[in-house]
């Protein structure tokens, strides 16, 4: 599919490896300082960590096929430790590559289409999209041939090279929002109205030390529109964005500074600058596009195998009920594969568990390989039929943990156990909680939790029904805990509970949480629904009334 | 006012492997902190970060880390510069038990 469409092409990909590759010689030989080197590795995703430098490569909407996978895990054995992290932007991270070795991993990449560019500096970072596109029941289009577009677009776009800050954008077509939309600098969610197919389009969402939830400026956007569109609200904020100071140089600060009014006046003025020099060339590439991601001839397969291994195996039938998503054929589900072992790092895979994802790709799932926000991943088209087996197989692999969407499908950056920018770890908390919640977390149900080590947020933290936040307080590792964010269709930014706790009391405190939740729960209320009806205060008094405690003891 | 001296090392990134690495009394440079040497004045944290900014080819990112001064040689003093000397805390491998 990808390779069909060949984009970027081979000889771009090609051109900028070895552009790469002597921009490395001449640093290694002197010839360039690390200042002026920083900005070209940057371009090229290579950044310097704390203990290495760690090459983050695109999943562009986080669609993988099997040759690609393998390559991924080929990297990581030729290059690397053996192992990848797959993260909250469809990405996947190596932690430890040596310099001299980073422009063969890139040509490796190059290979099967993939490449590192633009997942790094003030530019157009990967488009995202919905993991789940074009198999869930619920879908009203597939986002990726939109995604395929804007991508195509904004690859070495010269105007979008150097803008104010980085500029994320995603796409999705359900209304459930599995892409975090509204916390992206732009985001396209594809609707209908009048029985015509068109975008709403979003701004200025946003998370980091400022979370901004992104709002509609344009409720629906004629599809032949989307490319000017997206150029005149680029033109604006690479014009009014401002670059005195980096913490106010994302556009959800322009819009909020200037009003979403005046924005979206002025994006209409460069709109009707911009509109006519698109001519049908992206809607022709569009058609292009859309046939190349039909959906796989899926035979109808029969699905009494499938209930009876269910009904046979409890260890089976949870795995099922958990780990399956409705698929748009009956007799087929989308099985998400848990990167969250309990006790395991949130994300990582060995090389040899993406070989076996990659293989089981193949037998059982039409070649095709997600890549989610949550950090797990998806094989989007199983038949029932083939379930038990690829289960089975999955098992073998450590890959068939039982908990996608409960407590310990937790979203963590690499916090400072690898991260520069870190202020406080995240992996080790994220491994206590889950082992600490490993007995019950099927009874607690549906629960997301999310850690970030900084304030940048890469975790995610102001979205969970649990938000955890690491900072540096007075030289020791400090946890703030935020409560009722949620990642979904209606964003929600979670609000702070009170003072954080040390390194050695949040697994505590989050458990007082969870038991709180589990006292004070009607029948089917999950954890937001609780929070929405009791208000935050019984969870804080678990929290921090010590007393309470105590008596609880 | 400038801000308060504080004791510590030279510490930075290796260019080739990115790897942490320690400025020792010799001007070499080292993968132990116990073997950089402990600088208590700031007359010489500058010098010996002119010396780490005058070889590019080797250091990257250098800068002076405070640290305490012990029998066995300098230690971190900030939990930071822990992780730096002693690796991710998070014991990667422990999930992939493959059956």
């Amino acid at each position: 599919m990808l390779d069909a469409q060949n984009n970027p092409t081979r000889t771009y990909l090609d051109r900028r490896v070895e552009e790469f590759r002597a921009q490395v010689q001449r640093r290694i030989d002197g010839s360039l300082t690390e200042d002026e080197f920083r900005p070209l590795r940057l371009m090229n995703g290579l950044y310097l960590q704390l203990h290495a430098y760690m090459l983050r490569v695109a999943i562009p909407y986080g669609t993988l096929n099997a040759d690609q996978l393998d390559v991924l895990a080929e990297i990581s054995e030729r290059w690397d430790r053996g192992y990848g992290h797959f993260t909250t932007r469809q990405n996947i991270q190596y932690n430890w590559p040596k310099l001299p070795d980073v422009p063969d991993m890139l040509a490796r990449l190059a290979d099967v289409n993939l490449h590192a560019i633009q997942t790094s500096g003030n530019t157009i970072r990967n488009v995202t999209a919905d993991p789940l596109a074009g198999a869930h029941a619920d879908e009203l289009m597939d986002p990726r041939p939109v995604a395929e577009l804007i991508r195509i677009w904004s690859t070495d776009h010269p105007e979008y090279q150097f803008l104010g800050r980085k500029f994320k954008i995603a796409v999705t077509g359900s209304p459930n929002d599995r892409a975090v939309t509204k916390a992206h600098d732009l985001a396209v969610r594809i609707v209908e109205q009048d029985g015509e197919i068109g975008y709403q389009i979003l701004v200025g969402g946003g998370l980091g030390r400022t979370p901004v939830v992104g709002r509609v400026i344009r409720d629906f956007l004629p599809k032949a529109d989307l490319l000017p569109y997206l150029e005149a609200v680029l033109s604006v904020y690479n014009l009014a964005g401002r670059r005195d100071n980096k913490y106010k140089a994302r556009i959800k600060i322009t819009v909020n500074e200037m009003g979403l009014e005046e924005f979206s006046a002025r994006v209409d003025e460069a709109f009707v600058a911009i509109r006519p020099q698109f001519k049908g060339a992206d809607q022709e590439l569009l058609a292009e596009l859309q046939a190349s991601f039909e959906p796989p001839a899926l035979p109808v397969r029969p699905t009494d195998g499938f209930e009876a291994a269910r009904a046979a195996d409890p260890v089976f039938r949870s795995w099922a009920d958990i780990n399956l998503r409705p698929h748009y054929q009956d007799d087929h589900a989308i099985a998400m594969v848990s990167l969250k072992p309990h006790g395991g790092v949130p994300g990582d895979a060995s090389a040899d568990q993406m070989r076996r994802v990659a293989d089981l790709a193949r037998r059982y799932g039409h070649n095709e390989i997600r890549v989610t926000q949550e950090q797990n991943l998806v094989l989007p088209h199983v038949a029932k039929d083939d379930l038990p087996a690829l289960f089975a197989e999955l098992k073998a692999a450590g890959l068939a943990t039982a908990n996608v969407g409960l407590a310990s499908d937790i979203i963590a950056c690499p916090g400072m156990d690898y991260c520069a920018l870190a202020t406080a770890r995240s992996i080790p908390i994220a491994q206590q909680i889950a082992e600490r919640l490993e007995d019950y977390e099927v009874e607690v149900g549906e629960m997301a939790i999310k850690i970030s080590g900084c304030i940048n947020a890469c975790g995610h933290h102001h979205l969970g029904d649990i938000g955890i936040l690491g900072l540096d307080r007075a030289g020791v590792e400090n946890y703030q805990i935020t409560l009722g964010g949620d990642a979904g269709p209606d964003l929600k930014i979670g609000d702070k509970t009170g003072p954080g706790f040390g390194y050695d009391e949040v697994v505590d405190a989050i458990e007082r949480l969870i038991h709180a939740y589990l006292d004070l729960r009607a029948k089917g209320e999950r954890f937001r629904d609780t929070i929405a009806r009791t208000g935050a205060e019984p969870f804080k008094a678990a929290l921090y009334d010590e007393e309470a405690n105590r008596n609880a003891a | 006012m400038a801000k308060r001296f504080q004791p510590g090392i030279v510490s930075a990134n290796d260019l080739l492997s990115g790897a942490v690495i320690y400025l020792a009394a010799d001007g070499k440079w080292v993968s132990s902190m116990t073997e950089a040497e402990f600088i208590t004045d700031a007359e010489r944290a500058e010098e010996r970060l002119t010396l780490a900014e005058s070889q590019p080819e080797i250091a990257v990112g250098a800068y002076l880390a405070p640290a305490d001064n012990t029998d066995a040689g300098p230690v971190p003093n900030h939990f930071r510069e822990s992780f730096r000397a002693a690796g991710p805390s998070a014991p990667a491998r422990k999930s992939w038990g493959i059956a």
